[in-house]
């Protein structure tokens, strides 16, 4: 008897022991959970939230922004125009590869600075080929250069968006106006998407985005540029803060050849239909079915 | 007796039996809770400060956990290689073991589930993936599907080993009726857990190396390979370390299995590699990087080659009709195929589906020590749901762990479980 009793009592200790070493264990958690607030964790999914809720996660949003980054910020909920269809090309005859639009989408959509981020990587390939094993994008020296050509890729908001399909939580969807968005507090991190596009425009935010209070671009939206929580996905929206207000995408403003061309091709005067149906325009990988809305042309 | 009495006696008399042992048992569990402490505390790191302290990129986006996944959804499928004889053929020696069988089933289901769970960015937003909760991309999404199969594979073979070890318990001879459906239920289920992760891969345009109709036949049957290994060789130590006498018969039909499975599986191989270097071109650049490297990038090829050594090595010893009654070679043959498979399985399928990348870019990947430290926590938690549901199966089979008030084991009962008994 005494002995089960002294073996009682040595399982209780071990228990006990265990269940402290876990705790112990667990500890970084608890202190990097303090910037995490109910509200947030019981968050709904973005079409969940009614006007008032929705008010109510912007201010919060804004708030956070404040007391993590130092910086006053507007996020509001930008939403798509009636009528619109976005349409986005590029001409690759004029394309010099100066990576300015990679630059300005850097700075734009409040990318994490140590890491370069941006949405657009522009590929350097040899004239004679479309074959992206024949690219490289990490070129270091004077542009343009000769018996080269330049592809910047971005997201190509597909009508038959991969990613949208394989996302096992609805955190990203195609909007009306052809827009594929993530909603930043809905995504779980599980990347499926990530592996699943074809044009590597999507990127996951593997650590807490770094900006200094005074490089934040203040004018912000819930389901673009607004800086992107650690441990969710991210793309490419179009800009739709600016372009769903009438501005242009920062990366087209950017450029300084005036390749790109940017409208709602649903407006039959816009220079984008004109693009469309009028120049020798072609879609990356096409064999895919995708079915993208950024396109390529050649002038000659 | 009451089941709302006698239930709640089971399940401690089970507790108890899970810390109760001799010094080898206690060494055992010490080291892996040990295991599984240096991983929870990776995992914690890993959570706080982002998966940036992972060796994972934008450019392999999923590594050595994914790999771990997809090879333990493999472990759980291959269990089923024990179940088809004992219910299907009635083969005698194998319905006496294949209690073992469902309850790796249940441990490699625990450990893949961990292993998704360790991939996500916001482990904090998990409740997103729970049906009427969160919001659930059924049916268009493959992992909704694999939450549902596996899911519910963790829960037939739960309902199955807890059923037949609790009437075991209460002395009773288990009813037909309340889990042979739920046996050949999981038979069926067993290859959809495996199809539907194949799938979860093959269904993306974007990957060539993972886009081929032979990517879920090549789960099924590698899944085949590596589950019957695991059960012998976990036969072998029972047999050993529990006591237990079991007969080699249950072995012997595994072997036979493993000497078809072994060989349809290194058929796939031969047949995925000539395609991909007979016809060429940028699609077959991810097999190339596999096997002998793209522009001098060839962080797996010692890998894939080891496997392929391991895995005909194997092959060999497991054809060899060696004289005597010794086993040892088989179990040689185990352990070659089982780490050859969950190289194949694990960073040979997922990493080189990302190398190059979409646009071409070669990103090599190489699994940094904090995702090592998380894989071998996953594992030792598995490892412990393995050896205490072993310990448990063999204590209520012996007649140790029984129902007071329970009828002493009668003759049939005796004879049922044959032999067991040391």
């Amino acid at each position: 008897m005494e002995s089960s009793t002294r073996r009682t009592a040595l399982k209780a200790l071990g228990a006990t022991l265990g269940a402290a070493a876990f705790a112990r264990a667990l500890a970084p958690i608890a202190s990097a959970s303090e910037d995490l607030s109910m509200a947030e964790v019981l968050q709904r999914h973005y079409k969940q939230l009614s006007p008032d809720e929705m008010k109510a996660v912007l201010q919060r949003l804004e708030d956070e922004t404040w007391e993590q980054y130092g910086a006053v910020v507007d996020i509001d909920d930008t939403r798509p125009l009636p009528d619109t269809a976005f349409g986005y090309a590029l001409n690759l005859s004029v394309c010099i590869g100066c990576r300015k639009c990679a630059e300005a989408c850097h700075v734009e959509n409040n990318h994490d600075r140590p890491s370069n981020q941006s949405y657009i990587r522009v590929l350097e390939i040899d004239n004679g080929t479309v074959d992206l094993a024949f690219s490289t994008n990490d070129y270091d020296h004077a542009v343009p250069q000769k018996q080269k050509y330049y592809m910047p890729v971005q997201c190509h908001q597909c009508d038959n968006p991969p990613c949208v399909d394989v996302c096992p939580v609805e955190a990203t969807w195609k909007e009306s106006d052809g827009i594929v968005v993530i909603d930043y507090n809905w995504c779980i991190g599980c990347r499926y998407c990530e592996a699943a596009c074809p044009y590597h425009a999507r990127r996951f935010n593997w650590t807490k985005p770094e900006i200094p209070a005074e490089e934040i671009n203040p004018d912000q939206s819930y389901l673009s540029n607004r800086i992107r929580p650690q441990g969710v996905m991210e793309k490419c929206t179009f800009c739709l803060h600016r372009t769903r207000k009438g501005k242009m995408p920062a990366c087209l403003e950017a450029c300084p050849t005036g390749s790109r061309v940017f409208g709602n091709m649903l407006d039959p005067n816009s220079e984008i239909r004109w693009v469309l149906e009028n120049k020798r325009v072609f879609i990356l990988k096409e064999d895919l079915g995708t079915q993208p809305r950024f396109f390529y042309f050649f002038d000659e | 007796m009451k089941h709302i009495q006698s239930y709640p006696a089971f399940l401690r008399k089970a507790v108890g039996v899970s810390t109760d042992g001799n010094k080898y048992f206690y060494a055992w569990m010490v080291a892996l809770t040990a295991l599984m402490l240096v991983g929870v505390n990776a995992w914690a790191h890993q959570v706080a400060d982002g998966m940036g302290l992972t060796a994972m990129n934008d450019h392999v986006s999923w590594g050595l956990y994914i790999a771990n996944f997809a090879f333990c959804v493999g472990l759980a499928a291959g269990a089923v290689m024990m179940v088809i004889p004992a219910y299907l053929y009635k083969n005698k020696a194998m319905h006496d073991v294949v209690i073992v069988g469902e309850i790796l089933a249940v441990a490699a289901i625990v450990m893949a589930l961990c292993f998704v769970m360790a991939d996500l960015g916001r482990i904090d937003r998990a409740w997103h993936m729970i049906p009427g909760l969160g919001r659930f991309n059924w049916p268009m999404s493959m992992l909704t599907w694999d939450v549902v199969v596996l899911s519910g594979y963790l829960l037939i073979n739960l309902h199955i080993t807890g059923y037949l070890l609790y009437t075991r318990f209460l002395g009773k001879t288990p009813d037909n009726r309340w889990y042979l459906p739920f046996v050949l239920l999981s038979i069926v289920w067993a290859v959809s857990i495996h199809a539907v992760t194949a799938f979860l891969f093959s269904g993306l345009g974007g990957r060539p190396f993972w886009n081929t109709a032979l990517l879920a036949p090549r789960f099924i049957v590698s899944a085949f390979v590596s589950g019957p290994a695991f059960i012998i060789l976990a036969l072998q130590l029972i047999r050993r370390f529990g006591k237990v006498d079991i007969g080699d018969a249950a072995i012997l039909t595994l072997v036979k299995i493993l000497r078809v499975t072994i060989f349809i599986n290194l058929f796939l191989v031969v047949a995925e590699v000539f395609t991909e270097f007979y016809t060429g071109g940028a699609h077959t650049a991810s097999a190339r990087y596999l096997f002998i490297g793209l522009h001098g990038h060839n962080a797996l090829v010692p890998w894939i080659w080891t496997a392929i050594v391991l895995n005909v090595g194997a092959a060999g010893l497991l054809l060899w009709r060696r004289p005597g009654k010794t086993l040892a070679h088989i179990d040689v043959a185990c352990v070659m195929t089982f780490v050859a498979i969950w190289i194949e399985k694990g960073m040979g399928l997922v990493v080189p589906g990302f190398v190059p990348s979409t646009l071409h870019e070669i990103v090599e990947y190489v699994p940094n020590e904090l995702e090592w430290r998380v894989m071998a926590g996953i594992w030792a938690l598995g490892l412990m749901v393995f050896t205490l549901g072993i310990k448990i199966a063999i204590e209520v089979f012996a007649g140790r762990m029984r129902a007071p008030g329970a009828p002493p084991m009668d003759a049939p009962e005796a004879a049922q479980i044959e032999g067991e008994v040391a």
